[in-house]
């Protein structure tokens, strides 16, 4: 009787959750024939006044002018993205590791935060939002050493905000990116080769996809770049950003190898609480993240920051709903799993979905990841030591498809621009359906660039410093063996 | 004289306590310990990843007592530590040959 009972209880549980799904669907369909309402442009109000509520070109009077509500919003933005990796994912990941490893963790991440930014200050900034090559694949020269980055604006990308803001804003991304890759080779591969991979990496793989993205002469930015080849559309950076660090993460786990003892000993987090707090900071930073994306505090920021919150919600708690249903337990790291997994995938739809495109993606990075963490890691035992691809690549590519689906003029009206949309052919792709082939071919072009960028890269460090530690550093811990230092003297 | 070595749930260590002061035990040594019994240990799931626990924790107690009170405190340890469920744990009793006072060098029953 108990039995069936469970069972019963069980079916009607599940039966709610599809109930719950179908009827977003509805409520999505109802919504579909309203007319694309874009914000409003201010009517009958002074011209500059105009264009700093609508976030447009203000016009000769103020040429080289930063507005101080979007500047100001965008260097808080950017103060949040950096609180993403220090300490956000440095605390995330290093609770889920085990105690002698907790350190490298840390260390890794700081070591990352400066390398790339002597690298941006150098060349990084340029290679991604110069223009000076005119290539869809790579930027320019004109900003190395970061000449000529002042706080005025650089009106390619943002006519409100100051050029040194938005680079030290976009520095912000290209720190977490790599960093994200330590998830999947924690606990085995030595400092220094950590470092020249990351160098190696950065120049091979997210400068250009970064420009490619991004940058004003961009191949797949559809938003900003009339002559994009592929008008694909990626908000705050599912592809350049989750996909290229969790798809390399797998590769480069894979040449890596498993953790001595993976599958025999015990490899718990030592911390969940540690675990716990780094994901409360990494929410909070993505609104940073997401919202900063809009490049300015107008209406398209406030609906970023909407399909965040309501999609990282969401996700978190069917995740642990799962966990409660399927095997009993709700735990607190399948909640901070499912709250990361929906930051990820609304990440490239955050600022081109409705709230209901948010609820849907919502659900859906509360299961697929999910699956991908518990049943594909476990059918193909490979060591992704905490789980940077079944979040951050398996979230990354189904947010990126779903962008495709779910992406609405009504909510950004850059999506149907005249000056860029229009041109490459994004606003026909949106209005008419078929922006998820684009989606597809940005996919395809990110997975190609990481895959066999991290294969070459990865087998060039292995000849110059050699990947991993010896067995007996290993099995001492890289917090000692690495860096002279223990986490915890009790 | 006899050496008692209980180990019991942890959670119950303050009524143990108490039961044995109130037989007139006013000493004991305190550890946490861990082990399993017939208790066996417990399954901890992290994401995809399984692991089973064996060794559960629990207090160990030990008292050195006068032969009188061997068989009171036995008893006291027994009723402050029982659950009824299976881990409650296990009392042993050992002969006890000498017991030393450092600070008064008193020997025997005296030192207990």
């Amino acid at each position: 009787m108990k039995i069936q009972f469970q069972h019963l209880t069980r079916s009607l549980k599940i039966s709610g959750i599809f109930a719950l799904l179908g009827m977003f669907v509805l409520v999505h369909a109802e919504d579909a024939p309203a007319p694309a309402a874009a914000p409003a442009p201010v009517p009958a109000v002074d011209g500059a006044f105009a264009a700093y509520a609508n976030n447009t070109d203000p016009g000769a009077g103020l040429a080289g002018v930063a507005g101080p509500g979007h500047n100001g919003f965008m260097m808080i933005c950017a103060a949040l993205v950096l609180f993403m990796t220090l300490p956000g994912l440095a605390l995330f990941y290093g609770g889920l590791v085990r105690k002698k490893n907790v350190l490298s963790v840390l260390a890794q991440c700081l070591g990352i935060t400066g390398l790339v930014t002597i690298m941006w200050w150098a060349f990084g900034y340029s290679l991604v939002f110069g223009t000076s090559y005119g290539s869809p694949y790579i930027g320019g020269s004109e900003f190395f050493l970061l000449k000529g980055v002042t706080s005025a604006p650089n009106t390619n990308y943002a006519y409100w905000i100051s050029q040194n803001v938005f680079s030290m804003y976009q520095l912000m991304f290209a720190i977490i990116t790599p960093a994200l890759i330590v998830g999947a080779i924690a606990e085995r591969m030595k400092f220094s080769a950590i470092l020249l991979f990351v160098t190696l990496w950065m120049l091979v793989v997210y400068f250009p996809l970064a420009h490619m993205v991004w940058g004003a002469t961009g191949l797949m930015n559809g938003v900003w770049n009339a002559d994009a080849a592929i008008p694909a559309i990626d908000f705050a950076g599912g592809t350049v950003v989750h996909m290229s660090s969790g798809w390399s993460a797998l590769v480069l786990c894979l040449i890596l190898g498993p953790r001595l003892g993976f599958g025999k000993e015990k490899m718990a987090p030592h911390s969940l609480v540690l675990c716990m707090v780094g994901t409360g900071m990494l929410y909070v930073g993505w609104y940073g993240f997401n919202a900063g994306s809009a490049l300015a505090a107008d209406g398209v920021a406030a609906n970023a920051f909407m399909t965040t919150t309501l999609a990282a919600s969401t996700a978190g708690f069917v995740w642990g709903m799962i966990e409660k249903i399927t095997r009993g337990h709700a735990s607190v790291l399948g909640f901070c799993s499912g709250i990361v997994a929906g930051l990820v995938v609304i990440t490239p739809a955050t600022g081109f979905v409705d709230s209901t495109g948010a609820m849907i993606i919502g659900v859906l990075a509360g299961v697929v990841p999910y699956l991908a963490c518990t049943k594909l890691k476990s059918i193909f035992k490979y060591d992704d030591a905490l789980d940077t691809f079944g979040v951050h690549a398996v979230g990354g590519t189904l947010g990126a498809l779903l962008t495709g689906f779910l992406a609405t003029a009504s909510v950004n009206s850059n999506l149907v621009s005249d000056g860029y949309a229009k041109k490459n052919g994004l606003a026909a792709l949106v209005t008419d359906g078929g922006l998820w082939v684009a989606q597809l071919k940005a996919i395809g072009i990110t997975l190609v660039l990481s895959i066999v960028g991290t294969i070459i890269l990865a087998y060039i460090v292995k000849a110059v410093v050699g990947l991993r530690p010896t067995p007996e550093a290993e099995q001492q811990g890289l917090d000692i063996t690495d860096h002279s230092e223990e986490g915890y003297i009790l | 004289m006899k050496l008692i070595i209980a180990i019991i749930k942890p959670f119950k260590l303050d009524e143990v306590k108490e039961a044995l002061n109130k037989v007139g035990v006013d000493g004991m040594t305190v550890t946490e310990v861990k082990g399993f019994g017939r208790q066996k240990g417990h399954t901890e799931i992290y994401r995809g990843s399984e692991y089973t626990v064996d060794f559960l924790p629990k207090v160990k107690l030990e008292i050195a007592v006068t032969d009188e009170l061997v068989k009171p405190a036995i008893a006291a340890i027994a009723a402050g530590a029982k659950t009824g469920k299976i881990g409650d744990g296990k009392i042993f009793v050992l002969p006890l040959e000498d017991v030393l006072r450092i600070r008064t060098d008193e020997h025997g029953d005296a030192a207990v």
